[in-house]
């Protein structure tokens, strides 16, 4: 543990900057490209795939703190879940205005089609909802107020968010599957270190 | 052809029928329209002079029908005459689907460098009089080379009006002779991973293959384009030779052939072969039939921010329709 805790010392301090400009930074970024052209012929759609990318990605990021908790027995890794979490609300939220607002222009009547039609969609929109209540109920008031046990039975929502996220953009892509393949494989291991089997030590060290 | 050397273009053709044989045509046989009928080269206007015209036109916010008219060119029926602008050369060679040069848009222009487009030789086989390898110059050499502003529509539900310039499909294929057996024509295209790097994944069995029916072939519209506005066609856009057939959708547009086979059975087609249920191999543009993924009924026009209909073969209903009069375009999509 010492060494560890020694180790994470300087990515302790560096924690912050980091999760906010994982969850940040792709803001002015966006905001470069749309005002120097480098969106593309087809800025609509890339505004679609990068926000979908980066909500799916810090969908992932918060997935992996637990399981950095147990691998390090950092426990200060914690608090930066919450976010990274409500990150991957924020941008889920912009991947779906985009998509309703800028490439159907509000047009409501195809957005509900696509909704029942297209099991993507619907995969989709399953995951930015689902994400709504966690978000919601991320404050430490609302912790209290449902306690504990119920706040984590109630975040485990958040597993089937990814799934339904994950099969979303393998199913939306044409069909290079490379992204969705390196996303999937991220949580299969991410899912498997979380549910170690009982009586495995909390904190195990990594070489 | 070789645009760098070869003279401008003679013409702009024109491909709208006379009023008077519309109605004939949607239920005649697929049998090929002869070019006298349908292809009116009244308009003798050099491209540039056309653009300068337009340009002038359009800054001084008037336009005469006339000009108008002309601007539309063979894009038929624009949709309530309304004029549609080509896309910018810089988006139409920087947005592209050529998935031996990687499967992002931006791959294709970043990678094409590799590809060497001369000297370049394309083999003609199967069911013609005399099957042989042909230089890529000898093989169109005497052609006609027209320019022909023609929409393009991806089956992603994305458009462009693009100017090609090259020669007709049917021109080619009068040089090669098919046998009175021969259906159908297949184009495949260049397979060398040194030359193109994306053949190294395995994302597409390759080489990329299509084809048509033979008489979609000799159809007038069906063009081999060796260069696109007005200058050689650019390595990401499918150099030196690629197929247009702009009522189907782009992916239809095989790029870089090599070659030509005819044949008297269907053959396979690649997008065909990866996700059968969603690439057919007619593959005609219909804003009735959807992909199963996503509605066909209307598409983005590259540099417009409103979706726009999608016109039944791209609009090009009045020239094709008659090629498929009495097939369920539901079940041959």
């Amino acid at each position: 543990m010492s060494s560890n805790a020694r180790g994470g010392q300087t990515l302790r301090r560096l924690a912050p900057w980091l999760v906010w400009a994982a969850a940040l930074g792709p803001l002015p970024w966006l905001v470069w490209l749309g005002v120097s052209g480098g969106l593309g012929a087809n800025p609509i759609e890339s505004l679609e795939h990068r926000t979908g990318h980066y909500a799916l990605r810090l969908l992932i990021a918060s997935l992996a703190i637990t399981p950095l908790r147990r691998v390090s027995g950092w426990g200060w890794v914690v608090p930066h879940r919450r976010t990274l979490g409500l990150a991957a609300f924020a941008w889920a939220t912009t991947h779906l205005l985009v998509y309703v607002g800028l490439d159907l222009v509000l047009d409501v009547g195809q957005f509900l089609e696509d909704l029942v039609k297209r099991t993507y969609i619907t995969l989709g929109m399953l995951a930015v909802t689902l994400l709504l209540p966690l978000a919601v109920t991320s404050t430490k008031g609302w912790i209290k107020r449902l306690g504990g046990a119920r706040w984590n039975r109630l975040h485990r929502l958040v597993y089937v968010a990814v799934v339904a996220a994950l099969v979303h953009i393998t199913w939306a892509v044409k069909k290079d599957l490379t992204w969705p393949v390196i996303y999937i494989a991220i949580v299969v291991v991410l899912f498997a270190l979380r549910w170690r089997p009982r009586g495995a030590s909390e904190t195990v060290r990594t070489a | 052809m070789r645009s760098a050397r070869e003279p401008r273009p003679r013409s702009v053709s024109r491909f709208q029928s006379p009023p008077s044989l519309r109605p004939a045509m949607l239920i005649r046989r697929p049998d090929p329209i002869p070019s006298s009928e349908i292809t009116s080269e009244t308009t003798y206007l050099n491209r540039r002079q056309f653009m300068g015209a337009a340009g002038a036109l359009a800054l001084a916010g008037v336009a005469t029908p006339a000009v108008l008219e002309a601007a539309r060119g063979p894009l038929g029926r624009g949709g309530a005459g309304q004029q549609e602008e080509l896309t910018s050369e810089a988006d139409a060679t920087s947005y592209n689907n050529f998935y031996e040069f990687g499967t992002g848009k931006d791959d294709p222009k970043r990678n094409a460098g590799t590809l060497r487009p001369r000297p370049w030789s394309v083999q003609v086989d199967g069911l013609v009089k005399a099957p042989r390898r042909w230089d890529l110059d000898e093989l169109l050499r005497g052609l006609a080379v027209g320019d022909h502003v023609y929409r393009h529509r991806c089956v992603e539900a994305w458009s462009m009006v693009i100017p090609w310039r090259g020669v007709l499909l049917r021109d080619v294929l009068n040089r090669v002779e098919p046998l009175p057996s021969a259906k159908f024509v297949e184009f495949t295209t260049l397979l060398d991973p040194s030359q193109m790097p994306g053949q190294r994944s395995p994302v597409l069995r390759w080489p990329y293959k299509e084809a048509l029916r033979l008489d979609e072939a000799r159809h007038p519209l069906a063009l081999l384009a060796t260069g696109m506005y007005g200058k050689t066609i650019p390595n990401q856009n499918g150099a030196p030779l690629r197929l247009v057939v702009p009522w189907k959708y782009g992916f239809k547009g095989i790029k870089s052939i090599v070659r030509i086979r005819l044949t008297d059975t269907m053959p396979n087609t690649t997008w065909n072969d990866a996700i059968p249920s969603e690439y057919g191999f007619y593959a005609n543009v219909n804003p009735t039939v959807d992909h199963p993924r996503w509605s066909q009924a209307k598409e983005r026009r590259i540099g417009e921010f409103l979706r726009r209909n999608t016109l039944m073969f791209n609009g090009y209903a009045d020239q094709v329709g008659s090629l498929y009069a009495g097939m369920d375009l539901r079940k041959f999509y």
